[in-house]
């Protein structure tokens, strides 16, 4: 049984905007083919599930439509692995300057 | 409800919605087929440089301080000619409240919005600018909207643009992230005509005039630092108004000799609308994929006349690739103790190759820094690149290929920035210019006077450039 979300949870809605087929004449035939999608942050206006056409209220106080599709969305960007092409540059700029520093 | 409205219907509209969302008849300003009085539009926004500066202090905006790069002077220097080696200094806009100098920008355009009673703002960028509206309306009690080109086909999210919607959401904003195309600007209209809030484009007159105070506070920082003007000043060049603003404000300081010099990643071979190459390009601005559109015809932008128009103040436009970006980021960050960027490291890479060219007492400045942090730092984009299969080792930056494979240097004297041929650029410009008019007669003398202070060149050339043109398209 799906699982419901109370109303004023904090959520993501999606909607496409334009289908695929259907996009601006200049664009890139890859743009072309896909569709122009949307995504919103906002609270819930009515509790219901996943996947549902829900209704939320956004941070400026718009009422938008759209299909829910995640709840209290997580800030997934980060710095990620360190870059091993990065890793020595300091190390090589201090030893054309003179410095000695650094594991060089 | 957004985007409900068809996208004939809105763009039909888009003349009116501009309207009444800008508060500015840019019909008032038309002089002739394509001129239009420039100035008087910059000026009739009413503010000068005392009274931008009053208004951006209120938040904290500006007076941002001017470090000089001993160290990267140094290495400079161990690489250039004896007597050779410019002093290199950069300007630290990532202090301003939201941690770049779009703050400048955003700070006149929700000062007006609130001044003539819009209830919100809404602005159409992936970049730091919605950070710095959403930043400035929420000190202003004002609602925020921000529009962004986030995400591509596969839900693959550019990681520099999701750390702005945080930032945005953050300040309170509605942030809408689109997947890749310019139908952004469809949903722009609506979100315009739906809400009636003010259009904090990047391109009014607003936004330029804001950043005046930045050229004109570091024309005054090194002249009490160093007892002179600048020689040289490098903005970061995408759509034209980092440059013009500056430029601008080092003009009104009295630094008229300052040469300006606009640098921009190279992004050549990649195409912005191309939902392939979105997460390919491993900048999202300062690249060529805008600076060179908007340098050959800057009127491309949201509003009907761009206020930022380049080619009316650059001397030297000049690109570096993204390799030789990523090396300088590392090594502002170990020599000079600065973590920064990614959009003033461009100028700092173009800025460490030309300083080699001048001599020793002569001074350049990078007239912008940016907050670094998960998602912009160097590591976020060279780890999306490879999860993208852009190959990223170190090498000749020469071999740098956009999309394909990012080269960094080996070693400093590796870095050679490009020098972009001006004359072409007008040229390009010129065209469009007339393209735009879609007029078989002779231009007018002010049309004339117009298309050379916009090209810095002549009335002669510019006829010289439309007969061509008119005799090669028949």
């Amino acid at each position: 049984m799906a699982e419901y979300i109370e109303k004023g949870t904090w959520v993501e809605i999606h909607r496409i905007v334009l289908p695929g087929g259907q996009r601006a004449p200049q664009v890139p035939v890859e743009t072309q083919q896909v569709p122009l999608e949307m995504r919103v942050k906002g609270f819930l206006a009515e509790r219901s599930c996943l996947g549902d056409e829900v209704e939320i209220v956004t941070l400026a106080g718009r009422h938008l439509r759209g299909l829910l599709t995640d709840v209290n969305p997580a800030y997934t960007h980060s710095f990620g692995s360190p870059v091993p092409e990065l890793l020595t540059i300091g190390r090589e700029v201090r030893m054309i300057l003179g410095e000695t520093r650094g594991g060089g | 409800m957004t985007a409900a409205l068809s996208y004939d219907a809105v763009l039909a509209d888009r003349d009116a919605i501009m309207r009444a969302s800008v508060g500015i008849d840019y019909q008032q300003y038309v002089t002739g087929v394509l001129a239009f009085d420039y100035e008087r539009l910059l000026a009739d926004t009413g503010y000068d440089i005392p009274r931008t500066q009053a208004v951006q202090s209120r938040t904290g905006v500006g007076n941002t301080p001017l470090i000089e790069l001993h160290h990267i002077t140094a290495l400079v220097r161990s690489l250039s000619a004896p007597g050779k080696g410019a002093r290199i200094f950069v300007k630290d806009e990532a202090a301003n409240p939201s941690g770049s100098f779009k703050d400048r920008r955003a700070s006149l355009s929700v000062c007006e919005a609130q001044h003539r009673g819009y209830e919100g703002v809404v602005a159409a960028t992936s970049g730091n600018y919605g950070a710095a509206v959403a930043s400035q309306a929420a000190k202003a009690g004002m609602r925020c909207i921000v529009v962004q080109e986030a995400f591509d086909s596969q839900g693959i999210v550019q990681p520099e643009i999701a750390e702005k919607a945080r930032a945005c959401e953050a300040y309170g904003a509605e942030v809408i992230r689109l997947s890749v195309g310019p139908e952004l600007f469809y949903v722009f209209l609506c979100v315009l005509k739906e809400t009636g809030y003010f259009n904090a484009s990047l391109y009014t007159p607003y936004s330029i005039v804001g950043i005046e105070t930045l050229g004109y506070e570091l024309a005054g920082q090194v002249q009490q630092h160093t007892g002179r003007f600048p020689d040289l000043v490098i903005a970061t060049h995408a759509g034209g108004g980092n440059v013009t603003g500056t430029a601008r404000g080092l003009r009104k300081a009295g630094a008229v000799d300052t040469t300006v010099v606009a640098a921009s990643v190279d992004l050549a071979g990649l195409h912005m609308a191309s939902d392939r190459d979105f997460n390919r390009k491993s900048f999202t601005t300062g690249h060529t994929g805008f600076s060179m559109p908007f340098t050959t015809w800057p009127d491309r932008a949201d509003v009907p006349r761009n206020a930022a128009r380049p080619l009316r103040y650059i001397d030297r436009f000049v690109t570096v690739t993204q390799g030789e970006v990523f090396y300088m980021t590392q090594v502002l960050a170990e020599l000079e103790g600065l973590e920064r960027g990614p959009a003033g490291n461009t100028s700092l890479a173009a800025a460490f190759s030309m300083a080699q060219e001048l001599n020793a007492d002569q001074i350049v400045v990078i007239q912008e820094t940016e907050y670094t942090g998960a998602g912009k730092h160097p590591l976020a984009q060279l780890n999306l690149a490879k999860q993208m299969g852009v190959e990223v080792r170190r090498g000749d930056p020469r071999d740098n290929k956009p999309g394909q494979r990012i080269v960094i240097p080996e070693h400093p004297s590796q870095i050679v920035l490009v020098d972009v041929d001006l004359e072409h650029v007008r040229r390009s410009y010129v065209h469009h210019a007339l393209e735009s008019t879609h007029v078989e007669q002779p231009l007018s003398e002010i049309d004339l006077e117009f298309l050379a202070a916009e090209t810095r060149s002549s009335r002669a050339y510019v006829e010289e450039v439309a007969n061509e043109w008119h005799r090669t398209t028949g």
